[in-house]
């Protein structure tokens, strides 16, 4: 029977995504740079106070880092909804959920990754210092990949709807409270000397929760949105 | 052997067809024909198991597919309307990775063989697929029926923007898979080039 | 008396229409004797005086807008699990009349706050919670009337209806959080230690009233559903048998 070991199903999803993202570089380059800009506007709207600055600062790139994978969660399935790779990808004699995770790895590497890497340069912008910084790459670590996992349920679900791009953002942000809150959180109370442990442990638990849920809520929209 | 039993359909308001019962033997081929949204494609789907009946049921070996759906899909090659083939990768990679993506074997040289079976010349294998024509892609589209050793195949037009050369190849190859005692479904508007002994039409009308 | 014949749309729709016109004036009767207690029997407050007593609105409506939430997604479960249109119909009845308690308990909320705390809007963690519950029904609407096919609109705004309730409780849990974080313990709306049973009677009637009249809402609203589903449209075909030509 011609069935691939789930190993070889899951490899072949995730090595095909990122060849696509070898050969489109620019798109990854896209969200980096929406990152940068955002994160850079915050400073000129509220003024250069270093204080100011400094207390914002973990809230504001935590926003930036989410917009950023807010915008970049139209990759994730649309390309393949419209030249029917995805349908293909339905067909895999193997569990979808598991080519869910597959995907969403994917396209963490090519978003969610680059935000983290850059993220202790933007936090220089604002003024925080070791700790802190330690933290928030720590912080996105940890919060990205959820953040991805929860966005491809959305993104599954606006498949193929007028207007999909608003849509999603409005289903997803809702559900990135908590991570919001937890992210951000780790940061500032780290800087107050009260040690962001308590709410990394809370973001982990998150991100477990998060893999064990949202690839089958994923499968399903998308098996839904296929019909 | 594949069989639908009371199979119905029904698109938003509009009922496509109901109560369809067809058989389709080892070896023969099942040609789809009719007008424009008259279902054709809802059944097809149907077949593949990614569109679900709204009554009655779809039976392989005698088993419905929704209780099998993992080792169903492992015994078929769908090829829908739409490639399922990626622009910005080369026609070597689309179907390198598609074919070991859903478990067919293939190296460097079956999938070269594939493409010239299909009528690709050697030049074109390494290109982008953006830069091939309609036609070129759907041949790198049904170059997997060249690595496919699946018992059935389901296929959604699969002679659209084909040259004769083209379409006689593939054709060919059906007949092939038929006489391994193969199935085939195929959604079409056109003849297919078979003995009429193998070939069962299934007329849809709307 | 067999139920389960009214899980077919076209036999429940009799039934809801005898069932609304009781559930309505029980819902009458409750809320106007809810209020009366609330509003002139219930004694006045030593420290807010009468503007204490928006919460026999407020926190009735509150329950009732998380309390909805969980049986539309329940509603869109049995719907997924079963293939039961009649599910996604209640489902579909159910979330503008949640959104509308959502909205309820925001605005007396922030009237409750104006007094008390001398700013419309604190970011208290029920009052945060409440704003992100009524996202999440908008984000549930705004799904369904935005696909056009009816099958998949029912089941995705069911996948998001499930998935919201998996994230309800960490949503409040999270807010909570933050709130203590940032602000310390602050003062919650039900801030009064020992509610007076005569109080707690007002509220429990209200609440009740309330979930009556959210009951006769709903069934006229699937009833609605239902006309405007289930009717076939006369260009429907209503059967066109595909011919079989054997050539064996």
């Amino acid at each position: 029977m011609n069935r691939p070991s789930l190993w070889e199903a899951l490899r072949g999803v995730v090595r095909r995504d990122l060849l696509l993202a070898m050969r489109r570089r620019s798109d990854v380059a896209m969200s980096v740079f929406f990152l940068v800009i955002v994160a850079s506007l915050f400073p000129l709207g509220v003024g250069p106070e270093p204080a100011v600055l400094r207390t914002i600062g973990a809230g504001v790139l935590w926003v930036a880092a989410l917009l950023a994978c807010l915008l970049s969660l139209g990759r994730v399935f649309t390309a393949d909804y419209l030249d029917g790779v995805l349908e293909q990808m339905v067909l895999i004699a193997q569990p979808l959920p598991v080519l869910v995770v597959g995907k969403v790895f994917a396209h963490w590497i090519v978003s969610g990754l680059p935000v983290v890497l850059l993220s202790p340069l933007l936090g220089l912008q604002f003024g925080l210092d070791g700790e802190a910084l330690g933290v928030l790459v720590l912080s996105l670590l940890l919060g990205t990949p959820t953040l991805s996992m929860i966005g491809a349920i959305g993104a599954a679900l606006v498949l193929g709807v007028r207007g999909s791009g608003l849509l999603v953002a409005l289903l997803v942000l809702p559900l990135y409270v908590p991570v919001l809150i937890f992210g951000a959180g780790a940061v500032t109370s780290s800087m107050a000397g009260m040690g962001g442990e308590a709410n990394l442990s809370l973001l982990g638990a998150c991100l477990v929760l998060s893999l064990f849920f949202s690839p089958w809520a994923t499968a399903a929209a998308l098996r839904i949105a296929l019909e | 052997m594949l069989q639908t039993v009371a199979l119905s359909c029904r698109r938003g308001d509009r009922r496509l067809f109901s109560d369809l019962n067809i058989t389709v033997q080892p070896g023969t081929l099942l040609a789809v024909v009719g007008e424009n949204g008259s279902g054709k494609t809802s059944l097809l789907r149907m077949l593949t198991s990614l569109l679900s009946p709204e009554e009655g049921a779809i039976l392989w070996q005698g088993q419905d597919i929704r209780e099998q759906r993992e080792q169903y899909c492992a015994q078929l090659t769908y090829i829908g309307h739409l490639n399922g083939i990626k622009d910005d990768l080369t026609a070597m990679e689309n179907l390198s990775l598609s074919a070991s993506l859903v478990g067919d074997h293939c190296d460097g040289p079956a999938a070269h063989a594939a493409l010239e079976a299909v009528g690709l010349r050697r030049q074109a294998h390494q290109l982008p697929t953006k830069v091939l024509s309609q036609g070129q892609k759907r041949r790198v589209a049904l170059a997997r029926l060249w690595l496919s050793a699946r018992t059935l195949w389901l296929l959604d037009e699969p002679f659209t923007s084909l040259d004769t050369a083209a379409t006689g190849l593939v054709t060919e190859q059906l007949h092939a898979h038929l006489k391994r005692g193969g199935i085939a479904v195929v959604v079409t508007h056109q003849e297919v080039g078979l003995p009429s002994s193998i070939v069962q039409r299934l007329r849809m009308n709307g | 008396m067999n139920w389960s014949k009214y899980s077919a749309p076209l036999a429940f729709y009799p039934l809801a229409g005898k069932m609304i016109p009781w559930f309505s004036v029980v819902a009458a009767l409750a809320i106007a004797v809810g209020l009366y207690i609330g509003l002139l029997v219930a004694p006045t407050d030593a420290t807010q005086h009468d503007s204490y007593r928006i919460i026999f609105v407020h926190v009735p409506a509150a329950w009732m807008s998380m309390f909805l939430y969980v049986v539309m997604a329940i509603w869109a479960g049995i719907g997924m699990g079963l293939n039961a249109r009649l599910s996604f119909m209640m489902a579909q009845a159910i979330a503008p009349t949640g959104a509308m308690f959502t909205f309820i308990a925001l605005v007396t909320g922030c009237m409750w706050g104006k007094p008390t705390w001398g700013t419309y809007w604190v970011w208290d963690a029920r009052l945060t919670s409440e704003l992100i519950l009524l996202f999440q029904y908008a984000g549930v609407m705004l799904l369904r009337t935005s696909i056009d096919d009816l099958r998949r609109a029912d089941r995705a705004s069911g996948v998001l209806a499930l998935v919201g309730v998996v994230n309800i409780p960490i949503i409040y849990f999270s807010v909570q959080w933050w709130n203590t974080l940032h602000q310390g313990a602050s003062v919650s709306m039900t801030a009064a230690p020992k509610m007076a049973a005569i109080m707690l009677t007002a509220m429990l009637l209200m609440t009740f009233g309330f979930w009556m009249y959210s009951i006769a809402v709903i069934l006229a609203r699937v009833r609605c559903v239902i006309l405007e589903r289930e009717s076939q449209p006369a260009w429907s075909n209503p059967s066109a048998a595909p011919e079989v030509a054997e050539a064996r």
